[in-house]
């Protein structure tokens, strides 16, 4: 192996290049209270994963364009990579990690094994997510209205259709 | 084994991987952790083509957090020669070396990688490098380098050979249809970022968490790379968030982990962006030339099938895409070429179903044209050229019933109800199309190692190196063994996506299926052999006397065939041997098939268009397939219907841009690359037709993963074609190209 030709460079010197100094930030994450000293860059996304290691929430962009990161912040499905983690200081957050009670899988897990509403799974814990949300709002949806009120959450595997009958057992239709 | 009454294989079964998917606890390769952990963020090319002159790191170092930054410069000793970059599936040429050296082969290289203890800090720095090049001119535009392009070489995938004489068939035929079809360059977009952890253990071994369809195939490339012995390097990847093709080689950031673990001595993570994962491969752009000669009865004299396909300047990559022509109808004349543009882009890659979904889109387009032409029903003008033999080699079919997918495909879609002529069918403002075509892929196999461990306490782990990107095969591979060794599902445990285990080739060609059943049923038979083995020692030995094959497993027990009151628990068997376990450890090759093997489908699609605005929408597909024996009722559904989405796709919405000035990639995002969403896929019916198979592989099976999205782009286009008047002929169709 080669030497690296690392350079000893006090850190920070000019502080343009000086990362954000760290904040204290609250998030209660399932239910657990966790204070968190975050870089005000940390996304909400970034912390749950690097910080929480709740890595069932998914990183597929970075940009809101696919809603892996899906969750439930005071019960409202945002995109976690959207929004920094300072800016929820104090706000309720369920990620999948948090749906299953005492071993049980949630209504909308279960759907979703029933009608393998999924193949690699990547895009499951935000559409799971995303359904989660999408039920809490309380409308009566046609099937046409679950697709595009779920069309923020891409699963490139193509499991659409299982997905929408996947929702509707959990409805209770089926 | 108990195929007389198989349980498991075949049934419904839900993935036995789904409650850890569903609930967070899969992980996949950004998900791994370790003290310590230095995190990778990787710089690119903003030049197409020329050499770095310099790389400015010192304003990156600076900034806090920031640990290292490797370029080609300082990075760890890698192997030089092309062949140890040469992966499993490379095509010819000489592979690309990520972080080798100063050459510059395609915008969005990797030429660095920042190193940081937190990803923020990394990725921060990476703003702060200052590259100065020396550019060259390059050339990106494929549509200009028609008539440069150099004839494919001659090699596995070349075309195959003519038959007959198709300039004179051409000219006698009474009616002709010749047209040029293009298909854009399209990107694979999974929705797990690629990624790899590589983590050091306490004896100076590396194990590697990549996204990889195969972990022996990435394990063995860097072993070649880095000069790393066997034992010492693990990859692992039990979880993939999708592949499509694009994990079959590895990868850059496989690579740039390990020179950063090697690098830092310290345990190392790489994650690449959305946009950098769309200079990692992509399914090429290919121009299509279909001519077709017919008797005015529809029967085909000739087909000529000429394409030209996009690679990079350092490998040649294709997949004989024009040969799917020849082989599907019956034809006493054929003939294919195929010619390369080669781009300063980076290498094309498989991409589902490559070769078939583009090629059998022109030609599905095309026999729709013809159907037209010969004022014929475009099912009675397939019909009427149904091959029984493959046509290349003129072997007659493992087996082939296509002629059912026609049949049941077109009775479940209604088709008698369809009126031939464009523009015939409305409701309100749209206007009503039905398009139909074929699909056609390979049945293949490929040998497999399986390891099955049998307990006492009635428990088998069964393990192989293969993955699961998401196809099922976790549960397909545990519904076999419970058959095979007469175990309920919930005693099976299944180990995969790990080098160590069991050799495999990658997950790709939808040979996985075929391939690892048939290597369980053949391991579970040395097992059969052995439990009947062991049961025989037993005093009074009920099973005394019998062979292997009069013996089957089934309900815990090793159970006589003639007389199912002649049995003995493995449970008892292995403890009077003072056995906890017994284990087996086979090999199965497959011998090349005597027979024609393939899958075939017949595709039949609904598209309603406002006749106003050209917005279109594919309101029904039934895609009926015949692809031997059926693993997993619910699981090949979801394979087919995830095919089914991405022929829309291809159809309506995917088009990678590459901008000829700078030679990159505009859309290199999956807001501005399009993909179908939830409200665009509508009702999808599978239908499996009953295909026997005694002749491809002892089960019967030959796989699924490809035909779902072979012809479901020409189903489409020509159901546009029937509810508008309107041939598109370049993909996707989108609303400006209805308007025109």
């Amino acid at each position: 192996m080669t030497q690296l030709q690392t350079t000893e460079v006090p850190a920070a010197k000019n502080p343009s290049l000086a990362p954000p100094d760290k904040l204290a930030v609250t998030l209660i994450v399932n239910g657990v209270e966790q204070t968190l000293r975050l870089a005000p860059w940390t996304t909400l996304l970034d912390a749950l994963r690097d910080h929480l290691n709740l890595t069932g929430t998914k990183k597929g962009c970075d940009h809101g364009q696919c809603g892996a990161c899906t969750v439930l912040v005071e019960g409202r499905r945002i995109n976690s990579c959207l929004t920094f983690a300072v800016m929820q200081d104090g706000a309720r957050i369920t990620t999948i990690e948090g749906l299953a009670r005492n071993g049980v899988l949630h209504p909308l897990q279960q759907a979703f094994t029933d009608h393998d509403a999924f193949q690699c799974g990547y895009c499951t814990p935000g559409q799971i997510c995303s359904a989660a949300g999408l039920l809490a709002e309380g409308k009566p949806l046609t099937r046409d209205e679950i697709r595009e009120a779920m069309s923020g959450n891409i699963c490139r595997c193509g499991a659409y259709p299982n997905i929408v009958a996947a929702i509707e057992q959990a409805m209770g239709r089926t | 084994m108990s195929l007389s009454a198989p349980t498991c294989i075949g049934a419904s079964v839900s993935r036995i991987d789904g409650p850890a998917k569903v609930t967070g606890a899969a992980k996949y390769a950004a998900e791994y952790v370790a003290p310590d952990l230095a995190h990778g963020y990787v710089v690119t090319s903003r030049i197409a083509r020329g050499r770095i002159r310099r790389i400015d790191v010192s304003r990156a170092r600076r900034v806090a957090g920031v640990i290292d930054v490797l370029t080609h410069d300082n990075r760890p000793q890698m192997a030089a020669q092309d062949d140890a970059y040469r992966d499993d599936v490379a095509p010819e040429g000489a592979p690309f070396r990520p972080l080798y050296n100063d050459r510059i082969l395609f915008s969005g290289q990797p030429i660095a990688v920042v190193l940081a203890e937190d990803p923020e800090a990394a990725r921060f720095a990476a703003t702060l490098l200052g590259v100065d090049y020396d550019e060259e001119p390059h050339v990106t535009d494929f549509l200009g380098q028609r008539d440069a392009a150099v004839a494919a070489p001659k090699g596995a995938f070349g075309p195959p050979p003519a038959r007959g004489s198709v300039e004179t068939a051409l000219e006698a035929a009474p009616v002709r249809h010749d047209a040029d079809y293009y298909v854009p360059a399209e990107t694979h977009n999974p929705m797990e970022l690629y990624a790899t952890t590589a983590i050091w253990d306490a004896d100076g071994r590396l194990t590697v968490y990549d996204k990889t369809q195969g972990v022996q195939n990435a394990h063995t490339y860097l072993c070649g790379v880095f000069g790393l012995k066997p034992e010492d390097l693990r990859v692992m990847s039990p979880y993939m968030g999708g592949g499509f093709g694009s994990g079959l080689r590895p990868q850059y950031q496989v690579v740039l982990a390990v020179l950063a673990a090697k690098a830092l001595r310290r345990p190392a993570r790489v994650v690449l962006t959305r946009a950098q994962m769309f200079e990692l491969g992509y399914r090429p752009a290919m121009i299509q030339r279909i001519s077709l000669g017919a008797d005015a009865d529809g029967t085909l004299r000739a087909i000529a099938h000429d394409a030209v396909t996009m690679t990079s300047r350092y490998e040649d990559f294709y997949r004989q895409e024009t040969g799917w022509s020849g082989l599907l109808y019956a034809c006493a004349n054929a003939s294919y070429a195929h010619r390369l543009a080669r781009l300063d882009l980076p290498t094309p890659c498989d991409m589902r179903a490559p070769s078939a979904a583009t090629g059998v889109y022109a030609l599905e387009c095309a026999m729709d044209e013809l159907a037209v032409a010969l004022n014929m029903d475009p099912i009675a003008l397939r019909l009427k050229n149904y091959s029984e033999r493959d046509q290349h080699s003129g072997d007659p079919y493992s087996s082939k019933n296509l002629r059912a997918c026609y049949e049941q495909g077109a009775e479940a879609f209604g088709w008698a109800g369809r009126a031939p002529e464009p523009r015939a069918m409305r409701d309100g403002d749209e206007l009503i199309g039905w398009g139909m075509a074929t699909g056609v892929w390979e049945a293949l196999q490929m040998s497999i190692g399986v390891r099955i461990v049998l307990s006492a306490n009635g428990h088998a782990e069964v393990s192989c190196a293969t993955s699961d990107i998401g196809t099922g095969t976790y549960t397909i591979m545990a519904q076999v063994a419970a058959d095979m060794l007469g175990l309920p599902l919930q005693d099976i445990s299944i180990r995969l996506g790990d080098s160590t285990l069991p050799r495999s080739p990658v997950e790709g060609g939808s040979w996985i299926a075929a391939s690892v059943a048939n290597g369980i049923a053949a391991t579970a038979d040395a097992i059969r052999a052995d439990v009947l083995r062991l049961a025989q020692g037993l005093p009074h030995a009920p099973l005394a006397g019998a062979g292997p094959d009069d013996v089957e497993l089934a309900e815990g027990c090793v159970v006589s065939r003639a007389d199912p009151s002649r049995r003995t628990p493995i449970a008892d068997a292995l403890r009077h041997a003072r056995l906890e376990r017994i284990e087996r450890e086979h090999l199965t090759e497959f011998a090349a098939p005597k027979l024609a093997h393939n899958t075939h489908s017949a595709v039949f699609a609904e598209v309603r268009i406002d006749e106003d605005l050209g917005l279109i929408r594919v309101t029904r597909v039934v895609s009926a397939v015949a692809a031997g024996r059926i693993l997993n009722a619910k699981t090949a559904r979801s394979q087919i219907m995830g095919g089914v989405v991405w022929g829309v796709g291809m159809a309506l919405h995917e088009e990678t841009l590459i901008d000829p000035a700078f030679g990159r990639i505009m859309n290199a995002n999956i807001a501005d690359y399009h993909v179908p969403v939830n409200a665009d896929i509508h009702d999808i019916e599978v239908i499996f037709v009953d295909e026997p198979d005694a002749e491809i592989n002892h089960l019967g099976v030959k796989g699924l993963g490809e035909i779902g999205i072979v012809g479901v782009a020409a189903a489409i286009a020509n159901a546009v074609y029937h509810a508008t008047g309107t041939r598109v002929r370049d993909l996707p169709i989108t609303l400006d190209k209805l308007r025109r």
